[in-house]
């Protein structure tokens, strides 16, 4: 008798099943790693590349043709011109040839060396053109009678140009200049210290206000729904529209939030909240304070409702103040909901962009890693820098990242 | 901290803190109400706060008190005394007005925040009790303020034009008797400056946006909430690692790879990129909430022949209905409020989102009620959606809230 043994290795539901689960999964998978995977991995090639904003156009041929001469009678001599440039100054085009189809009637007369002439098809091979290259290239032509007759130009046919040019992102020119460029001098680590601060500060009141606002809403009474509505605003609305509102409250010369200070006492003159430091760097602090307690506010008032009641009966039966209750009973339960905040809004927030540019732009020292990847890149025009400063930014991601898997398997309330 | 517990200093005490978070409060909602100077009083706040919470303490707080207490920080008020100061070119309507609003705000809630608090030796609750109490009613003043101002400066400076904002920047009382002239900024942005197409591109991408996440996250969420593979629980962790890159990182080589191919300044190429980024979200909330619903009812229809897709659309679809809505709507917002793919994408006014248009709107040579006013136009909708769907809405924003 045999006996009966578990099957082993992978069934062929259990195949099948796989098999399905990876066909849902295939459109996000292909999806994501196109507009996410691929572009990562191009930062960290153009990392290291000698990238301008303008060589993002890769070279070509550029061709102009026409026919010069008298072309009114038969046996008038004229000649197709042909005029070749290379688009960029500096950079070669490889195997570029040109291709067309000459109208009736014409009788080319001496051809140039580089050019064939099949049946009225013209063919020419330049090879290699370098940068800054110009040339015309002249087909002597007679008229004949059928060119009259049909009325076509030369350059009624498109004539067809080939040529490959290396654009700087697909040749194997690599530079280490990027990086060496954003770690010169104090300007890296001035930088770095605005990140942080802004980070750590951002996070940090956000939480508190977060913290505060759900103790307040965390007793049913008529509007409580109203008030839990209205303190999510900051969080809905479009930041570029709230970001412009608080640069015109705040504006110097006609802002509300200046003329109210003022007129209370509090500063004699107007303070420049956007544009001076260290006040530049302390209110976009401050926005990113305001913008994000709602989302805090949100997550601990739903962990708060879920602590059970009966431990405050129970803590206030031995006779606890409310205070005694907070710091021992509620701030225990919330730590690890808190924890989890503070790591999802640090990496947030050390990734914003949109808050600091719409702003400040980057001004007043308020110039974030992230900010200064689109400084690097578009205002000073030089893509590999930028993307240099994004390679940067993806260490530090990376680095929070194991701190964050660490803590979201322990904390699966998330 | 026990020196404080002594109903005759907890009760002054309070009295004036108290007094003096209303006279900010009264003094600033009345300047901005009526452009005219109302400004708190530090000293006298802490004066007659203290006063005021000494009697409510000694004497008692009958309403005869109360009474007694407002009257008296109204006629301080308007004699020029009291916790608030008013400029001498304010009219006498709204001076009497604010000292009453002031008066009749404090009196009574100073008499709840001080309800158990006795002349004598106070316990440790009823001390903490009056502390919490006075630190509520702060705290709602304090974020109904924070929220409430730089919306209220939003909607008033679209009404106004730049003279009049220029003259007093506090003044925001509207002119009622312009009538429709009001919307003068409004009627120009989407006569001159497109914000119908904008508003239309918006509502458009944004939808779309929803349609096509629903379509890729809904089999994915399914995969990874209901189907074993190897590998699961590792992509179910690693789909919010996604979140932790930053845009700005991935927006430099799509800018690179749209010019290139041609697909910058497209509505296509911003759709190919959006849905992108809300799928991983998306497919992780829709995952928890697969992960919810009884597997029992899926096996049941697989029992009596539906196949798996069949099981997707006739049963787990319909029963996470609510899950669906909340995910869609936090897409929606998510593509509504985006801002930066838009900028670095549409240079061409047609193809322009309303957050593209804002932006373009920020310059120099445009008032700024122009700039104001778009940025109602973006904010009212997404505002309306959520009010009117809030429960959906913060189920949704908890279960992903990964909007960053």
């Amino acid at each position: 008798m045999t006996h009966a043994v578990p099957p082993k290795g992978i069934g062929h539901l259990a195949k099948r099943e796989a098999r399905l689960a990876w066909g849902l999964l295939l459109p996000t998978i292909t999806a994501v790693s196109l507009v996410v995977v691929l572009p990562l991995l191009a930062i960290f090639w153009i990392s290291f590349k000698p990238v301008q904003l303008s060589d993002l156009r890769a070279p070509e041929v550029v061709l102009r043709e026409d026919i010069r001469g008298d072309t009114d009678a038969v046996g008038d001599e004229a000649n197709i011109r042909y005029r070749i440039r290379n688009s960029t100054q500096d950079q070669p085009i490889r195997d570029v040839t040109l291709t067309d189809t000459l109208p009736l009637g014409l009788v080319v007369g001496a051809l140039d060396p580089r050019c064939t002439l099949e049946d009225r098809t013209l063919y020419c091979d330049f090879g290699e053109i370098e940068g800054g290259f110009r040339e015309r290239l002249m087909i002597p032509v007679t008229i004949e009678q059928a060119y009259l007759d049909n009325g076509l130009r030369p350059q009624d046919s498109a004539a067809i140009v080939t040529g490959r040019g290396s654009s700087v992102l697909t040749n194997t020119t690599f530079t280490l200049e990027n990086f060496a460029r954003i770690f010169d001098g104090n300007e890296f680590w001035q930088v770095l210290w605005v990140t942080l601060f802004y980070t750590f500060f951002g996070t940090i009141g956000a939480l508190v206000l977060g913290l505060f606002s759900a103790l307040l809403l965390n007793k049913s009474f008529r509007g409580q729904g109203i008030l839990r509505g209205l303190y999510l605003f900051p969080y809905v609305a479009p930041i570029i529209a709230v970001a412009f509102t608080w640069v015109i409250l705040f504006d110097p010369f006609s802002g509300s939030a200046n003329a109210l200070l003022v007129q209370m006492g509090v500063t004699s003159e107007a303070i420049n909240f956007f544009g001076v430091r260290p006040w530049a760097l302390i209110m976009v602090t401050v926005f990113a304070m305001w913008g994000y307690f709602p989302l805090c506010f949100l997550f601990i008032l739903a962990r708060m409702q879920s602590i059970d009641h009966d431990m405050y009966e129970a803590a206030d039966m031995d006779g606890a103040s409310p205070f005694q209750q907070f710091w021992s009973l509620s701030l225990p339960q919330l730590l690890g909901i808190l924890s989890v905040l503070f790591l999802l809004r640090f990496i947030w927030t050390f990734n914003k962009f949109d808050d600091i540019f719409l702003l400040t732009g980057g001004n007043a020292g308020t110039r974030t890693l992230t900010v200064n990847v689109y400084e690097q890149a578009f205002a000073i025009s030089n893509i590999g820098a930028g993307a240099a400063v994004a390679v940067v930014i993806f260490g530090c991601l990376l680095t929070f990242s194991i701190f964050f898997l660490k803590y979201i398997s322990r904390e699966e309330g998330l | 901290m026990s020196m404080l517990r002594f109903g005759l200093i907890t009760g002054p005490l309070l009295g004036a803190f108290w007094l003096f978070v209303l006279s900010v409060t009264v003094s600033v909602a009345m300047s901005f109400a009526t452009g005219d100077p109302f400004r708190p009083s530090i000293l006298w706040s802490f004066v007659w706060g203290g006063v005021a919470g000494t009697a409510l303490v000694q004497i008692g707080r009958s309403p005869l008190v109360q009474a007694v207490v407002a009257a008296v920080i109204a006629v301080l008020v308007l004699i020029g005394l009291g916790p608030m100061l008013i400029g001498d070119s304010t009219g006498s309507f709204a001076r009497t007005f604010g000292a009453l609003i002031l008066a009749a705000a404090f009196a009574p809630t100073l008499a709840i925040i001080l309800d158990e608090v006795t002349p004598g030796a106070l316990s440790r609750h009823e001390f903490e009790h009056s502390v919490i109490r006075f630190l509520t009613g702060f705290g709602y003043i304090f974020f109904t303020a924070i929220v409430l101002i730089p919306f209220y400066v939003m909607v008033m400076t679209s009404l106004k034009n730049q003279a009049e904002l220029m003259q007093n920047p506090l003044d925001f009382s509207v002119d009622l008797s312009k009538g429709w002239g009001l919307l003068r900024s409004y009627d120009e942005l989407f006569t001159q400056f497109n914000f119908g197409t904008y508003l239309i591109n918006s509502f458009g991408i944004s939808i779309l946006t929803v349609l096509i996440t629903l379509l890729f996250a809904v089999p994915g969420a399914y995969a990874v909430a209901r189907l074993r593979f190897k590998g699961q629980a590792a992509f179910s962790r690693s789909i919010l690692l996604i979140y932790m890159v930053p845009m700005i990182v991935l927006a430099l080589p799509i800018y690179i790879a749209f010019s290139m191919t041609g697909l910058r300044n497209s509505l296509f190429g911003i759709i190919l990129i959006y849905p992108v980024t809300t799928i991983p979200v998306a497919l992780y909330m829709l995952q928890g909430y697969f992960r919810g619903l009884p597997a029992e009812i899926e096996e049941a229809g697989l029992m009596d022949g539906l196949t798996r897709l069949a099981v997707i659309w006739k049963i787990t679809l319909p029963l996470s209905l609510p899950a669906m809505a909340s995910v869609s709507l936090y897409v929606f917002m998510i593509a509504w409020n985006e801002f930066l793919l838009a900028f670095m994408l549409l240079d061409d006014p047609s193809t322009f989102t309303l957050t593209r248009g804002i932006a373009s709107l920020n310059t120099s040579e445009i008032p700024r009620q122009h700039l104001m006013a778009g940025s109602v136009i973006a904010t009212v909708p997404i505002m309306v959606i959520f009010l009117g769907l809030e429960r959906f809405m913060t189920k949704g924003l908890t279960a992903g809230s990964v909007k960053g």
